[in-house]
């Protein structure tokens, strides 16, 4: 019997090392979310402790709330990073599904090219795409940030994705070809739900970036009507002075919608894991 | 129902020709079998008539249409394949009627061909269910049951008994040979395994190396091989292949003897070797004998037989039952 694989000893070591790890990991939200809710003494004075009765004070989200358009930052946020998700999806999904399942000229040249926009970071292109964005009028726009963002993820989507599709059963699309689907059916109805928990992953993996991303909306849309969430709270962080309680409770809301959408997909991650499981 | 007619069908894949010049006739009704060893095409040649995989050249009727240029769902076939492919996220009953929905069928019709289905091969209990939930020969049947729906000219199956065990394996071929006896439907068969060709085919088609090697019905292939390679393929143990100068034969290059073909006998016989092995089956006997005359030759013996290994005795062919084969290794007749 292997008696070692479940032995008291290694089981607690794992989970030691693996609650360490979580401790570390979380402990910068959890010094965020407890200062955010301190006065601005407290916070400098105790950073590591519990917000108390004496030191509770919620004067950084009255001035988030009250000051600026927080609300609109949000909103904006919120609709440049799930816009840029799904358009990531749908087109990295169609290219994987195109570079695994045909075989055309160029299909290997094709994926290097792809491949190379994960090595080159895209900012490295921020004139050009400011030209561009002047050029076609797309400045202050939200669409300027989608379009970049799409951009963005695509390499990777694409990269991940074709991998997983190589693995659905090549039996399986030529029953859909047989009944009589459409290679878009095959696509959307037989390969897609398979793929579903790569989806998530690339999900996640594209959202979190585009959500925290400071430089292209400073560039490319710095507009009230255009902010996003984490330029909008750098109007606290001044040369001189910032207003940390303002920062701390500007990120603390931040870390909420992302959470939300982390939550969703997280559960298809799960769902699909599984199902695979018990197949 | 369905014809159908290859001719000079070839296909390559870069340099590598994988068919080289196919014809076949398949007639009404007729359950083909296509057998063969690992990568002798007969997957790519029943690929290419699904539609599937394009031919390099040649031509392709079914019913006397010309599909070469037809995508497969308008080909009026249908396919079982090895893994099953059945779609995991749909239920037993949408799995079936998928196709025909696709094809725009009214919906009362569906209904009705997939409860006839259904009853056939006994999945009536198992319509709701997802493909996860089926065992291994539930799920081969309900892939069996989504062909039989679209009432297709042409049944293909593409090695359908290689993921189920030995005990589902001879049910499921009885069924299908079950199938084919009430459908009265063409069906083309891809098998390496040549029990499967002999218990169902009408005509077995013998492919190596891309190139058919001889059609008939399996006591054809069996009593009248057309070269060395058929003759070796069909049957098991495999034939005994003695060269002719040995046994000073001046008209041909090999002699070929069917194992069960030879008879033993301690006293006396035409060809005297050692025992060097002996397996015990309980209906047969398989007997390994080293000989000088003739090398190593299997016997297989009926019943039960009693020799050990070391012991000398004599083996002989039965009259009429050694095949002769020429230097090409063409049979001889």
């Amino acid at each position: 019997m292997s008696k070692a694989r479940n032995s008291l000893t290694r089981t607690s070591l794992v989970h030691l090392a693996l609650i360490g790890y979580a401790i570390i990991s979380v402990f910068p939200v959890f010094l965020t979310i407890i200062n955010s809710m301190k006065a601005r003494n407290a916070i400098f004075r105790n950073p590591m402790q519990l917000p108390t009765p004496e030191t509770f004070d919620l004067v950084g989200y009255t001035t988030v709330l009250g000051q600026g358009d927080f609300v609109n930052y949000f909103q904006n946020s919120f609709i440049v990073t799930v816009v840029s998700i799904a358009l990531v999806l749908l087109f990295g999904a169609m290219a994987a599904f195109a570079l695994s399942e045909y075989r055309f000229r160029g299909n290997t040249l094709m994926g290097l090219y792809l491949a190379i926009g994960i090595m080159i970071p895209i900012r490295l292109g921020t004139v050009a795409i400011l030209q561009g964005m002047v050029a076609t009028g797309l400045v202050n726009t939200l669409t300027a940030l989608i379009l970049v963002y799409t951009a963005q993820g695509i390499p990777l989507a694409v990269f991940i994705l074709s991998e997983f599709m190589r693995t659905v059963s090549d039996d399986l699309k030529n029953a859909g070809r047989i009944d009589g689907l459409s290679e878009y059916s095959i696509f959307f109805r037989l390969v897609l739900p398979l793929v579903r928990p790569a989806m998530a992953t690339v999900a996640v993996f594209t959202m979190i970036p585009i959500w925290n991303d400071l430089w292209f909306p400073l560039i490319l849309a710095p507009s009230e009507a255009t902010k996003t969430v984490t330029l909008g709270s750098q109007i606290f962080i001044g040369q001189f002075v910032t207003n940390w309680n303002a920062v701390l409770a500007a990120l603390s809301l931040a870390i909420f919608p992302v959470l939300v959408l982390y939550l969703v997909f997280s559960r298809q991650l799960i769902r699909g894991i599984t199902s695979g499981a018990v197949k | 129902m369905g014809s159908l007619q290859l001719k000079s069908v070839r296909k390559s894949f870069g340099s590598v020709d994988v068919l080289k010049g196919i014809d076949l006739d398949v007639k009404d009704g007729e359950f083909v079998i296509f057998v063969g060893p690992s990568g002798c095409g007969k997957s790519t040649l029943l690929r290419i008539i699904a539609g599937l995989d394009d031919a390099t050249s040649g031509s392709i009727t079914i019913d006397g249409a010309e599909v070469v240029s037809v995508p497969p769902a308008k080909r009026g076939i249908a396919m079982v394949f090895q893994s099953y492919a059945l779609y995991p996220h749909l239920s037993v009953k949408d799995n079936m009627g998928l196709g025909l929905k696709q094809a725009g069928t009214p919906k009362a019709e569906i209904d009705k061909r997939i409860d006839r289905a259904s009853a056939m091969l006994s999945l009536e209990k198992y319509l709701a269910r997802r493909p996860a939930e089926l065992s291994g020969g539930q799920r081969q049947r309900v892939a069996i049951g989504r062909a039989i729906v679209r009432e297709p000219k042409l049944f293909l199956f593409d090695e359908p008994l290689s993921n189920l065990d030995a005990a589902l394996r001879v049910n499921t071929r009885l069924e299908i040979a079950r199938l084919h006896r009430e459908l009265k439907a063409t069906m083309i068969y891809v098998t390496h395994d040549q029990v499967e060709a002999m218990t169902l085919a009408d005509k077995i088609v013998v492919l190596d190396a891309g190139v058919v090697q001889q059609v008939g019905s399996p006591m054809e292939l069996y009593n009248r091989p057309a070269n060395l390679f058929v003759a070796g393929f069909i049957g098991s143990p495999g034939m005994n292949f003695i060269d002719a100068a040995r046994l000073g034969v001046a008209d041909a290059r090999t002699v070929g003897v069917r194992p069960e073909h030879l008879s033993l006998s301690r006293e006396a016989g035409e060809w005297q070797g050692k025992v060097v092995h002996v397996e015990h089956l309980g209906a047969d006997t398989i007997v390994y004998l080293e000989s000088d005359k003739v090398g190593t030759i299997t016997a297989r013996l009926f019943g039960e037989h009693h020799y050990e290994p070391g012991e000398t005795i004599f083996a002989t062919p039965a009259e009429g039952q050694t095949h002769r084969f020429d230097e090409n290794g063409h049979a001889i007749r």
